[in-house]
């Protein structure tokens, strides 16, 4: 039984009246790929902010990379990794420069990040396009940079928010094959995605309905608990539950 | 009927970002004609052409015999247009915004309200609250809502379902599929290779370029590779032996399974036997139909 | 017109529920009145004051007296002629002159009226003008404590006189000057912002897919502006009447017609600037920038156009605010006529006519 990295207990988190999260309960192992799925505006953003430590939960408690997500909430920022579809690298930027400012903001010596670059570089086959300014990239090849940038401090879990949405069929494929690289190499992965094939590549997949956690298991568990064929069957069954509807 | 001949797009200085190159098409009346391919691939710069925003730098687009560049007002008056980033007020409530555009298109609500009838009414309850504070299904619903309010003869859909869940998705094509049975044509476009089966009649596209365009059961039919699932456990590992094998053309995971495009002479027991020696002994092998996204694969591979 | 009235109705409810920025542009011109009101009207201290007294008496050495102790005045001495006096006070070395008539005490005894000139050197015209307030206060009081002690009613008449910019009371020269920058700074940045926020945020896209014309909406855009800037104005010419006592010497009627006028090429200065920016941030700047800045510094607001270098002089000439704010002083304080102002008037025409025409040039019918 490998580590926990992530421990939530009855995690909440409440807008006014309205419950967002509604005490939510899970664990992450080290080195696990964990999928957080769920229906828009079932909550899944604000869970992982609060996991991010970006975000004071209301009720609740736990702990991400072993620090008190109350508590010690900057200490868990030094040790995630953070890339979504919508932020990830700065566009007017050049491959190498943005390497450079995300391993300086985690601190990496000039001599580390210099060093971590060529090889980063060099596994990604990038290295013509070391000067080329971000926005010239192809969508797949900025997620798969930005995957790398968010991993480069070496962090104990990486959040990826929807990193796949718009990446073509192979491109896809090869970022999730990074993916469990990282997992290999011990990087809890902590991932939502609209995809549900890629439900599939999860060690376990979490379910959110109305802000929570209606199933939680393995892939193939849950298609023989739901007696369905696949991933997106069992996210239909429960995704249709939903009272909260479209929030 | 929409006639789409040989067209050219570049930005850039000196034309550097080829965005779409002699892209040619048409579409009866009544399909729904899906442009699926990744983002960047040029499927927004279509259809701002078509929608008469941009002009093409050659080539004719002709929208039920309205000329995109010399028709524009036409075009503008017969077209529903549904660009990919939500485009309606976020301070105006659900209502004031759909009243707005039925103004905008000289019409009222009331007088074209069976044709939204069944998509307002899901968003109708709230339809005090602000636009902004909709969710993302919902803002797709409203934006479809004041995109249909003139009873356009071409709906124009630029990534209606991009960032919603497979649900909302799911509902999402059901309202399209009867907006056709009202005699709408539709044209719309796509990330998500598993919506191809919704349309009519599909174009990949890819760098700017169609890379296939039929029906969909006509692009899986002219698949060119003999494919097979493999299922097994160790996944990862499981890819590297399959790729290692020289009769295996291309291994990717689909899902829980792995698909692979294999060599004529490759028979399923020998790589069974292949993958036994490497201590993979619960691998069940079969041939399968290929999906849209493998097509795609095989096409840009 | 339905497209247009539907159009005018949700750009009134963007400003509306937009809190901040309606809290803003209502509380400019308040803000801005009772700073320059009051805040800028600071106590002046070291007036330099001379006196001339062709008659020395009792009367008029006792207030000299009176000024040459106050705290406030530097006691120049007095001089021996007007001539001497309007050197000094050319050379800047005088804030202020008293100057009593021939014969002050006898006059004042006998018709029971005497006349004192203040003349303050309104180069600087706060400091004069204050300056000659000061002087008044003393004088009247000097005068009470003589009806107190001898029992005759009399007057000391005190004429405020400036000179070497007559008229430039501040409050005269500033409000104008608020009223440029206000309209300047509603029209052209809000109008110039709320195109260009269309852009920003996608909706431009559907409405230039439909088939609204791009005139129309332009049109439409620049109605809510209008209406508040006008209220602005109004708010402006309250304030300064009833809290600066500025006068409205002239027609009301015409005094609008200038404000409606410069309104206009203002709100056409922020249609000519959303055609050149993408994006709200860059539309602030670039109207900050060419709007505002010019305003205060070119267009004699707060630097007076005579005292400015050839070179500057010749660059006020394209501000549209120099135009307005001098007719403005013209109708307003001056209390002139269309006979009068019909060159600024002329050119705010131009300016304006010139402004559409490169907005429509520039306006697009496509995205790019």
């Amino acid at each position: 039984m490998s580590k926990k990295v992530i421990e939530v207990f009855n995690l909440t988190k409440k807008f006014g009246n309205f419950t967002a999260v509604d005490r939510i309960s899970f664990d992450v192992k080290e080195g696990e790929i964990f999928g957080f799925l769920g229906a828009n505006g079932a909550g899944k953003t604000t869970a992982m902010q609060m996991l991010c430590g970006i975000s004071m939960p209301t009720a609740g408690e736990g702990t991400v990379a072993g620090y008190d997500i109350i508590k010690e909430n900057e200490r868990i920022k030094r040790n995630i990794g953070y890339m979504s579809q919508k932020f990830s690298l700065y566009e007017d930027l050049k491959v190498w420069e943005n390497i450079r400012l995300f391993g300086g903001i985690y601190g990496l010596s000039d001599k580390t990040i210099a060093e971590k670059t060529n090889e980063l570089l060099k596994q990604l086959d990038f290295e013509q396009e070391r000067n080329t300014l971000v926005k010239y990239l192809p969508l797949g090849w900025k997620q798969k940079l930005a995957f790398s940038v968010a991993i480069f401090h070496e962090p104990r879990i990486v959040f990826l928010d929807e990193p796949t949405g718009g990446v073509d069929p192979a491109m896809r494929r090869q970022f999730w094959e990074m993916i469990y690289d990282a997992a290999d190499r011990g990087i809890t992965v902590f991932v939502t995605t609209h995809y549900m094939d890629e439900a599939e590549y999860c060690n376990r997949v979490s379910i959110m309905v109305d802000g929570r956690i209606d199933a939680l298991d393995t892939p193939a568990e849950l298609r023989r608990r739901f007696s369905a064929d696949s991933m997106d069957e069992v996210f239909r069954q429960l995704a249709r539950k939903a009272k909260r509807g479209d929030q | 009927m929409i006639e789409v001949k040989d067209l050219h797009k570049s930005y850039g200085r000196q034309g550097k970002v080829n965005a779409l190159n002699s892209i040619s098409f048409t579409v009866d009346d009544g399909e729904i004609f899906g442009v699926i391919g990744p983002d960047g691939a040029g499927k927004s710069s279509l259809f701002r052409i078509l929608a008469s925003l941009i002009l093409p730098d050659s080539g004719s687009a002709i929208m039920n015999g309205h000329d995109v560049v010399k028709d524009y007002r036409k075009i503008r008056q017969i077209i529903g247009y549904m660009p990919g980033r939500f485009s309606l007020y976020q301070d105006l409530s659900v209502e004031e915004n759909l009243v707005f555009f039925a103004t905008l298109f000289n019409t009222t609500v009331e007088e074209n309200y069976h044709l939204i009838k069944d998509i307002y009414q899901q968003i109708e309850p709230f339809k005090k609250r602000r636009a902004g504070a909709l969710s993302g299904g919902m803002k797709q619903k409203l934006a479809l809502s004041c995109a249909l309010i003139h009873k356009p003869e071409i709906l124009i859909l630029d990534e209606p379902t991009t960032g919603v869940d497979p649900v909302s998705r799911k509902e999402f094509w059901d309202m399209l599929g009867r907006l056709k049975e009202q005699g709408i044509t539709i044209l719309v476009s796509t990330a998500y290779m598993d919506e191809a089966s919704r349309c009519d009649r599909i174009a990949l596209i890819r760098e700017g370029e169609f890379i296939g365009s039929d029906t969909p059961q006509g692009i899986i039919d002219d698949y060119p590779e003999i494919l097979w699932a493999v299922e097994g456990t160790g996944m990862s590992a499981l890819l590297g032996e399959l790729r290692a094998h020289d009769k295996v053309k291309s291994s990717f995971a689909f899902g829980d399974k792995i698909h692979i495009t294999v060599e004529k002479s490759l028979q399923t027991e020998e790589l069974k036997r292949y993958l036994a020696n490497k201590k993979f002994n619960d691998v069940r092998i079969a041939p399968i139909a290929p999906t849209v996204e493998d097509c795609f694969m095989a096409l840009t591979s | 017109m339905k497209q247009f009235i539907a159009f005018v109705k949700k750009e009134f409810r963007h400003i509306i529920r937009d809190n901040r920025t309606l809290l803003i542009i209502l509380g400019m011109p308040v803000v801005e009145i009772l700073l320059f009101g009051f805040a800028v009207n600071m106590e002046v201290q070291n007036i330099r004051v001379a006196v001339y007294d062709p008659t020395p008496d009792a009367f008029t050495t006792g207030i000299a007296e009176r000024i040459r102790q106050n705290s406030y005045f530097n006691y120049r001495g007095s001089v021996q002629t007007m001539d001497e006096m309007e050197e000094s006070m050319r050379k800047g070395e005088l804030d202020l002159a008293v100057v009593f008539q021939q014969n002050f005490q006898e006059e004042l005894v006998h018709s029971g009226e005497a006349d004192v000139q203040l003349l303050s050197n309104s180069s600087d015209p706060n400091r004069g003008s204050i300056a000659a307030t000061y002087a008044t206060a003393i004088i009247a009081g000097f005068q009470r404590e003589q009806t107190d002690l001898i029992q005759i009613p009399f007057q000391i008449q005190t004429e405020n006189r400036m000179i070497y910019n007559p008229l430039m009371k501040s409050s005269y020269m500033f409000v104008p000057g608020i009223m440029g920058l206000v309209l300047m700074i509603i029209c052209t940045i809000m109008t110039s912002v709320s195109i260009v926020r269309e852009k920003e945020r996608g909706t431009m896209e559907v409405l230039l897919a439909s088939p609204l014309k791009q005139g129309t909406m332009i049109f439409a855009k620049t109605i809510p502006y209008m209406v508040i800037s006008f209220i602005d104005f109004v708010i402006i010419l309250l304030l300064s009447y009833f809290v600066l006592d500025v006068p409205v010497n002239g027609s009301l009627l015409l005094l609008f017609f200038v404000a409606i006028l410069y309104i206009t090429l203002t709100l056409s200065y922020g249609l000519t600037v959303s055609t050149l920016v993408d994006k709200q941030v860059n539309a602030v700047i670039f109207s900050a920038i060419t709007a505002m800045i010019p305003v205060l510094m070119l267009s004699g607001m707060i630097f007076p156009v005579d005292n400015m270098p050839g070179a500057l002089q010749a660059l006020s000439a394209i501000v549209p605010a120099r135009w307005f704010i001098e007719a403005v002083r013209k109708v307003m304080i001056q209390g002139l006529g269309v006979t009068i102002a019909w060159k600024e008037m002329l050119v705010l025409t131009g300016m304006t006519l010139f402004l559409l025409g490169v907005t429509i040039m520039k306006t697009k019918k496509r995205l790019e």
